[in-house]
């Protein structure tokens, strides 16, 4: 039936997304023929254009100051419009919830004195910031984008695996894949219909431009940056050129009398909003980090004046505390007053000496990581540690129960990945991206990033540890297939033009003045 | 405009040119040596080291020197990665397509692998490179603010480099063939013969590089380029002289190059081409005290209180 797949392990431990145990799942199957179409050498050599496109429009990251093309990989995810929904609403209902938090440990704390979470896990936290206390933002977003990390277990069910609520980085590299991936496999791509992913920098303009400070009808929004050594700079530099803002650095700002300002070659010009990929710690020297450069001092006051928005909204590291995540479930209900629609992956709390004593004995078949860490930094999986790791892991988290947490190894879910000219299966996760536009609503991006670890049998797939990435297609649901042709006549009627609503607040906004200077003239 | 940006985009304009006329410049050098039997090498080596502002050198090899070195600041090669290196700062301001053409030049000349090219075959490759780059500048960007710091970069190069090399026939004045080396250098060659006819004197190849109108390498036709992007670039509508310096100067270059009595045209060259460096190197300063100052970075001076 498949010449591609047809040697391709099957009945793996971990759940296979494209091939079941009976060969490729019923769903994939058009997928799938249209790529045995191709046949395998073709598959190839589209394998290796596609990696010479990425090296030569720069499509790179940085591991330590050195520039490297970010791999991607030929065959697609595919996810159907049913299981996509499905992580739509349950990334909708955590940022809902996230922002509840949020906004609820820096005012009035009613978490606390109804006994949600204790007082102590978040005032314990590094990433809560006491500057921050009692700032409301203009718009009441402090999460505009959240990048959720979700993994699929061997039974298949889509799991939390952490939140990103500060400054998740990845989603360029959704949108080169895809334009990539048109271009490389245009055949299978035009058989089927892939919801879009070019809306994100118009959906985040308008997020961003929504949460400036009021009273701001044309605010100027900017995309700070720590610069070209960071590693994400390929994504700070699309999303600015995507959105048609500027791209600026620390030193390209300077705050003074509670304002904050570009310096231009026509002197300063002010800014409302500031899409920030700098950590907290390194935003404002004045606050934080006395020797950092990166920021510019004088932010975070302007930021308390309410003349300047910062987008992620500083101190919501809280809620991407790892032993913060164990609440989670409790704070949907109390805040929401729903049940869950993400299942968690089950962690234990070392502070709890039961849950710690238990840990400590099975340290060997546990994954234990830092509670604050991110890229994968810091963890430790217990089967493949040696027993010196897992020794000193030991004295760790004796010393500092507050900064582990532990969980299974979870069998993260496979998809097959060309690996030497071969479809091997890898392990992959999923980061879908939410912009929250506060009452412009919340959008979340068709699919996401899936991450892909390269190495066979890896679990963790950060592209700082040699990950490489995948286009992840969500299709449409039966019924637009059904009736294509209704869909596309639809589609033509409500072209998706960008921007258009800006478009259209402009042409409103115009014929507002033209009354006013009619009614001037009249007068 | 970021200030940072202009800065950028102001010297992705001058290595980009750079690179061009290192290229030239060599390229004639060479064809000198092999013209030339009676040429001391070593001695025009050095000479050439001594132009681009280099010590001498006993054993001078002038093509990693002056081509492949990356180590060695007046290389071409260094200008490139330069000029990819600000491009990669300005990404968001220069055109997708101007990226991309600059990052496919670098990627295609890094590492080792200009060494490997034939020396004809790495001149054309590099001239070429820098024509593609400056046509979808051209083409692709509006022309802006941002488009007129990258051409005013541009010209100041130009201006620099034109000089430098019209100072090449003076120092090998004994050779027969020096001013055509220099005219083809300037890419000038086709169009001087054009307008000259093949009996032309010294003087008329001078005239032709340094006066004439049309000739878009000719240092009239560059100052003109670059004073009027800073007439665009500063405000309009003055009503005495232009407030900003660096037009002052270029301004009087001109007007000292095209107001030069025609029989002293060849005497003072060198001294007439040394005194246009130094306004080359006045103006960048001025510019950059305008309109990149804001650039500089600012240090939070906190700690302990």
């Amino acid at each position: 039936m498949s010449v591609l797949f047809d040697d391709y392990p099957r009945g793996q431990a971990a759940y296979d997304e494209m091939v079941g145990p009976d060969g490729v799942r019923p769903a994939l199957r058009s997928v799938a023929a249209e790529l045995d179409r191709l046949g395998l050498e073709e598959v190839r050599s589209r394998a290796e254009y596609l990696s010479s496109v990425y090296i030569d429009q720069g499509v790179t990251f940085d591991i330590g100051g050195e520039e490297r093309p970010f791999p991607l990989d030929i065959v697609p995810r595919v996810m159907q419009a049913d299981e996509f929904a499905h992580v739509e609403a349950g990334s909708r209902q955590r940022v809902r919830a996230m922002e509840a938090f949020l906004d609820d440990i820096y005012t009035e704390g009613r978490c606390f004195t109804d006994g949600v979470i204790p007082r102590h896990v978040v005032a314990s936290s590094p990433h809560f910031h006491r500057p921050v206390a009692g700032l409301i933002t203009a718009n009441g977003v402090r999460v505009h984008v959240a990048g959720i990390d979700l993994i699929r277990g061997d039974d298949g069910v889509y799991r939390v695996l952490e939140d990103n609520v500060r400054s998740p980085s990845g989603v360029s590299y959704v949108m080169t894949n895809r334009r990539a991936m048109n271009s490389a496999l245009p055949e299978v791509a035009g058989k089927h219909r892939i919801r879009p992913v070019e809306d994100y920098p118009s959906e985040l303009l308008k997020a961003l431009r929504a949460a400036a400070p009021s009273g701001i009808t044309e605010p100027t929004v900017v995309v700070l940056t720590p610069g070209v050594y960071n590693s994400a700079y390929f994504e700070h530099a699309l999303l600015a050129r995507m959105m048609g803002v500027e791209l600026v650095e620390g030193r390209d700002l300077v705050a003074h009398g509670g304002r904050v300002s570009l310096r231009t070659t026509r002197g300063l010009r002010p800014v409302h909003v500031i899409y920030r990929r700098i950590d907290d710690e390194f935003l404002d020297p004045a606050v934080f980090r006395a020797d950092s450069l990166l920021g510019c001092a004088g932010l975070l006051n302007a930021a308390r004046a309410g003349n300047v928005t910062i987008a992620n909204a500083v101190g919501n590291g809280v809620a991407d505390d790892k032993l913060v995540y164990t609440y989670v479930p409790d704070l949907i209900r109390f805040y929401l007053g729903e049940e869950p629609i993400l299942a968690s992956v089950d962690t234990w709390r070392l502070e709890e000496p039961e849950a710690r004593e238990e840990v400590l004995d099975r340290l060997d078949e546990l994954v234990v990581k830092p509670v604050d860490g991110s890229g994968g930094k810091g963890i430790v999986i217990g089967p493949r540690a040696s027993a010196d790791e897992l020794e000193r892991l030991r004295r760790q988290i004796l010393k500092d129960a507050r900064g582990w947490i532990a969980q299974p190894v979870v069998q993260l879910s496979t998809v097959p990945t060309m690996i030497d000219g071969q479809l091997r299966p890898r392990h992959v996760d999923l980061r879908p991206f939410v912009v929250n536009g506060g009452s412009e609503g919340i959008y979340v991006l068709p699919g996401g990033l899936t991450r892909v670890a390269l190495p066979e049998g890896e679990l963790i797939v950060n592209s700082s540890q040699g990950g490489g990435s995948k286009d992840t297609w969500v299709l449409t649901g039966a019924r637009a297939r059904q009736s294509q042709k209704q869909a596309r006549q639809a589609q033509r009627m409500a072209s998706p033009v960008p921007l258009s609503d800006q478009v259209v607040d402009r042409v409103i906004r115009h014929q507002h003045e033209q009354q006013q200077q009619s009614g001037e003239s009249s007068c | 405009m970021l200030s940072r940006i202009a800065d950028a985009l102001f010297w992705i304009g001058r290595y980009l040119e750079r690179a061009e006329d290192t290229c030239r410049i060599v390229e004639v050098h060479l064809h000198q040596s092999l013209d030339d039997p009676t040429l001391d090498e070593v001695q025009a080596a050095n000479d050439l080291f001594l132009l681009m502002g280099q010590p001498a050198d006993e054993k001078p090899d002038v093509l990693a020197k002056l081509c492949y070195d990356e180590a060695s600041p007046v290389s071409f090669l260094a200008a490139l990665g330069s000029a990819r290196e600000s491009a990669r700062r300005a990404r968001e301001t220069v055109s997708t397509e101007v990226w991309e053409s600059i990052n496919t030049t670098w990627l295609a000349v890094r590492g080792g692998r200009l060494q490997r090219m034939r020396p004809a075959s790495m001149f054309k490759f590099v001239r070429e490179r820098c024509a593609v780059i400056s046509g979808l500048a051209d083409s692709t960007m509006s022309h802006d603010e941002g488009w007129l710091f990258l051409t005013l970069g541009r010209s100041i190069e130009r201006i620099d480099m034109t000089s430098r090399l019209l100072s090449t026939p003076s120092v090998t004045s004994n050779s027969q063939r020096a001013w055509d080396h220099v005219l083809s250098g300037c890419g000038a060659h086709h169009a001087f013969v054009q307008r000259y006819g093949a009996l032309a004197s010294d003087r008329d190849a001078a005239e032709f590089l340094m006066l004439d109108r049309l000739f878009p390498r000719s240092l009239i036709y560059t100052l003109n380029t670059a004073v009027e992007s800073l007439a665009q670039l500063g405000p309009s509508g003055l009503r005495i002289r232009p407030d900003d310096p660096a037009m002052r100067l270029l301004g009087a270059a001109r007007a000292s190059l095209e107001y030069l009595p025609p029989d002293e045209i060849l005497r003072d060259l060198p001294d007439e081409m040394a005194r246009l460096q130094v306004v080359c190197t006045q103006a960048t300063q001025a510019i950059s005290e305008r309109y990149f100052e804001g650039s500089a970075a600012a240090e939070w001076v906190g700690g302990a209180w």
